[in-house]
């Protein structure tokens, strides 16, 4: 049997040659994502920003209008209403409420008896009510479990190898984080609970996609080590390229499968992350690699102390 | 590598054994494994209420209403404490600013009064700290302040409490599946499967059920009532039905504490929904005092400080069962009835939370949960197989094993499965496989360098290795973090992922690798295509 070979054997691309351009790209691109954000702004859903979701399926068609006056009516707030195709499945958003904290409890109460009492043969599909109390804390929590994450790996990373390689990774992390808000400011995806555990999935594949890179790296400086950098780093990108690109592949095939065949309510969670693993294989080939060389990386980098006087009084270094 | 010792085979055949044997009854409805025989592994995986359909309530204690019953109730035991004899007598007990505060007619008996209250201020945990301080000022005031242990103390047992009275409550036979925890310092986490509409549990919860019988104050001016004053020793109290206000006396003839039995009943008479309540002896025998002695007056049923009803005593009711009425329907009586026999709950407890969704919605999203899960699964497979041919199989079955090992471990620790731990599957399917591929293009490598076969192989593994551990302890990291500082959703997927990780580098590792080592046994093979 032939076997599939989607990168071919000794590969040879200057990856580091478009290093500058990349930077650019990635500067350009990270910046546009944060004005983004801070722009549009994103979708922040109950669990963030506290309120209502009731999401309901009427048994015939029912006008948005018809339904909107019924809403008002309870005097609740300002009521978002969303039609889902059909004409019979609405989702109803309503406002963080003033008054006590149980408060949000209460009106989705309200709201159900509404719809029950008005329209025979109705169903909630899904209530949720956070009060303002808890969104805050859930904001909070989340995104202290990003960016702990993010430091804690970066600092695991700095232990096992190098400051450089520890900075290098953080900014990669930075970079896939800021892109991925810019996808949601973007498109206007509801931000919700369910999106810090995409963020986070993101946060540790992208991850793993350059301590791979790094581990090639750190193998390459300590074999060759008259080598250097720049074709070093070439040459450590060639040689994890198959892996990268069969590894990357077969995630998101199974990515894909799920965005396509999987329930609609972690569509936003599964694009998230489908998209941040692009993101991350683009960031560990061409962020994470040439920073180590901004961030002066050494050929001498892993040697022993002892090893390394020689080097730094100007000898050949060519021990071993 | 190939040489392996006998019981590493069999250890590894066995823990797999283990975890296919513990991912089975998943696959089986619950009502059929509940018939397996005891020696078969019955554990199964449950599901997260966002799959499975039910309601999940986050309630949060009013702590200041918790130190305020603290407060009177402690007034109450000091009043009653200076009563005894030899009687210490005091001017009006204060009870402002959160400390209770009085003076003293005798300034001669402020020894005597501080060393009988210190009998009031129990110590907390092994510290012993006083839950009171006592204090003296300008020769006959005495100050009593909660110390900070102290009413954490206090918080901690109420909360017990509450959660106990909570679960009997939402579950009086204690045979459904409800989780009721306590969470933080003043929170309980409410779940109900199955339950989509939580508005009964929430009336349920909402009443503090605090029964009281007191008599009817009828020396009570009822204008002066109107603007809610009342005679000393009195107090005013609305009707729950809000026709206007009544005033009762302070003092208790009996309270819930007493009731040992609480049932909804129809009223002889007028057919209506009642609450036919038992009390226990010492209730009983109060109760009986009391009526004998208020013949012809009328008294006040009070529930949370709103009065049910206020009937007459028209004979002495000895027999210690007692009747509430008060426009009851069937149903908000035998919530009364199911709160009472519950007991009171210690502290008040709002909805903060609340999250709904119905079997429909979540029967719809497991199915296709697991449609795109097993659709992912498969595509993953057949590229592997197209990918490394044989080491591909390989993979693939170490993907299946793993895909049951965490069914298994998700079974055995009870952790559920939720929507976000779909994706959570998924992700470390990818990730799985990843440990594979790192291994089969080192080989690839090494073969292309011109090592002999099994040579490549065996470097293949050792090489690979070092990425594939830092790899899984960074993502290891991320996911504790994740678990530890994340909530609900974000918990579901990093339990999935942390498992995940585990078991995928025991299989895709160690497993993969024991395949490898019985082929080149059998077939010594001389070349390899991969």
């Amino acid at each position: 049997m032939k076997l599939l070979k989607l990168v071919p054997d000794n590969t040879n691309i200057d990856f580091m040659k478009v290093r500058n351009i990349a930077l650019i790209l990635s500067i350009l691109v990270t910046v546009a994502s944060l004005a983004l954000v801070g722009i549009r702004g994103l979708n922040l859903g109950v669990d963030f920003i506290g309120g209502q979701v009731v999401r309901t399926t009427f048994a015939q068609p029912v006008g948005i209008e018809d339904l909107r006056s019924r809403v008002d009516a309870l005097d609740v707030g300002e009521a978002s209403i969303q039609e889902f195709g059909d004409g019979k499945t609405y989702q109803i958003r309503l406002p963080r409420p003033d008054g006590p904290e149980s408060q949000a409890a209460a009106i989705t109460g309200k709201v159900r008896t509404m719809l029950q009492t008005n329209y025979p043969g109705v169903t909630v599909g899904a209530a949720e009510a956070v009060s303002g109390k808890v969104s805050d804390e859930l904001a909070r929590d989340g995104f202290l479990a990003i960016t702990l994450a993010m430091l804690g790996v970066a600092i695991y990373i700095w232990f096992r190898f190098e400051w450089q390689f520890g900075v290098g990774a953080l900014v990669t992390l930075g970079h896939d984080v800021a892109l991925i808000l810019g996808f949601f400011a973007l498109t206007q995806l509801q931000v919700d609970l369910n999106i810090v555990a995409a963020f986070l999935a993101v946060v540790g594949y992208s991850l793993n996609d350059t301590v791979v890179i790094y581990d090639r790296i750190r193998e390459n400086l300590r074999k060759y080590r008259k080598m250097q950098i720049v074709p070093m780093l070439n040459l450590s990108l060639n040689e994890t390229l198959s892996r990268t690109i069969v590894t990357s592949g077969s995630i998101m095939l199974a990515l894909a499968t799920l965005l396509i065949f999987g329930p609609d309510v972690i569509f936003g969670l599964t694009a998230a992350i489908l998209l941040g693993t692009f993101i991350g294989t683009y960031s560990s080939i061409y962020i994470s690699a040439p920073i180590l060389v901004w961030l002066g990386i050494k050929p001498d980098s892993f040697l022993k102390v002892e090893d390394k006087a020689p080097n730094l009084a100007g000898s050949d270094g060519a021990v071993v | 590598m190939f040489d392996l010792p006998r019981w590493k085979i069999w250890g590894i055949f066995l823990a797999i054994a283990l975890g296919i044997a513990f991912a089975i009854p998943s696959f089986f409805p619950k009502s059929q494994v509940a018939t397996w025989p005891s020696f078969v592994p019955r554990t199964q995986i449950a599901l997260g209420l966002d799959l499975a359909g039910g309601s999940q309530l986050l309630l949060e204690a009013d702590l200041a209403d918790a130190e305020k019953q603290r407060l009177a109730a402690m007034e109450d035991s000091v009043s009653q404490e200076l009563r005894r004899a030899p009687r210490i007598q005091a001017g009006d007990i204060s009870t402002s600013g959160g400390r209770i505060n009085f003076i003293l007619r005798d300034p001669t008996q402020l020894d005597a009064a501080v060393e009988r209250l210190r009998t009031l201020t129990a110590g907390v945990g092994l510290t012993g700290t006083r839950t009171w301080n006592v204090s003296t000022a300008d020769g006959n005031r005495v100050i009593m302040t909660p110390t900070p242990e102290g009413a954490q103390q206090a918080v901690k047992d109420a909360m017990t409490v509450a959660r106990d009275v909570v679960r009997r409550r939402i579950d009086p036979s204690g045979t459904r599946e409800v989780t009721v925890i306590n969470q933080g310092a003043n929170r309980i986490l409410v779940q109900v499967p199955g339950v989509d509409d939580p508005e009964a549990l929430k009336r349920l919860i909402g009443q503090t059920a605090r029964l009281e019988f007191k008599l009817v104050d009828q020396r009570a001016d009822q204008n002066q009532v109107a603007q809610g004053r009342a005679p000393a020793g009195s107090q005013v109290l609305p009707m729950i039905d809000g026709s206007g206000a009544i005033a009762v006396q302070r003092r208790a003839m009996v309270s819930g504490e007493n009731v040992s039995q609480a049932t909804q009943a129809f009223d002889q008479q007028t057919g209506a929904p009642v609450v036919t309540i038992r009390f226990d002896t010492a209730g009983a025998r109060r109760f009986a005092r009391a009526t004998t002695e208020n013949v012809n007056k009328p008294f006040a049923i009070i529930l949370d400080n709103k009065v049910l009803s206020a009937p007459n005593i028209n004979e002495p009711i000895i027999g210690g069962t007692a009747q509430i009425s008060g426009n009851f329907t069937v149903e908000t009586a035998s919530e009364l009835a199911v709160a009472l026999s519950s007991g009171k709950l210690p502290v008040k407890l709002d909805v903060i939370e609340e999250r709904t969704v119905s079997a429909e919605l979540g029967r719809d999203s497991i199915e296709k949960g697991l449609i795109a899960s097993a659709a992912a699964v498969l595509a993953v497979m057949i590229f592997m197989i197209v990918t490394y041919g044989r080491f591909g199989v390989y993979a693939n079955i170490a993907l299946l094993v793993n895909a049951f090992m965490i069914l298994a471990i998700m079974g055995i620790f009870g952790s559920a499965l939720t929507l976000p731990g779909i994706a959570g599957f998924v992700l470390t399917i990818g990730a799985a496989v990843d440990a594979n591929v790192l291994i089969n293009e080192r080989i690839r490598e090494e073969q292309k360098r011109g090592r002999k076969l099994l040579d490549a192989i065996d470097t293949g593994y050792k090489e690979a290795s070092t990425a594939i551990f830092d790899a899984n302890i960074t993502n290891t990291i991320a996911a504790a973090l994740m678990w530890y500082f994340g909530s609900g959703p974000v918990r579901g997927f990093a339990i999935v992922l942390l498992i995940g990780i585990i078991t995928s580098v025991f299989t895709a590792v160690n497993f993969t690798r024991l395949l490898v080592a019985l082929w080149v046994r059998a077939k010594r093979p001389r070349e390899l295509h991969i």
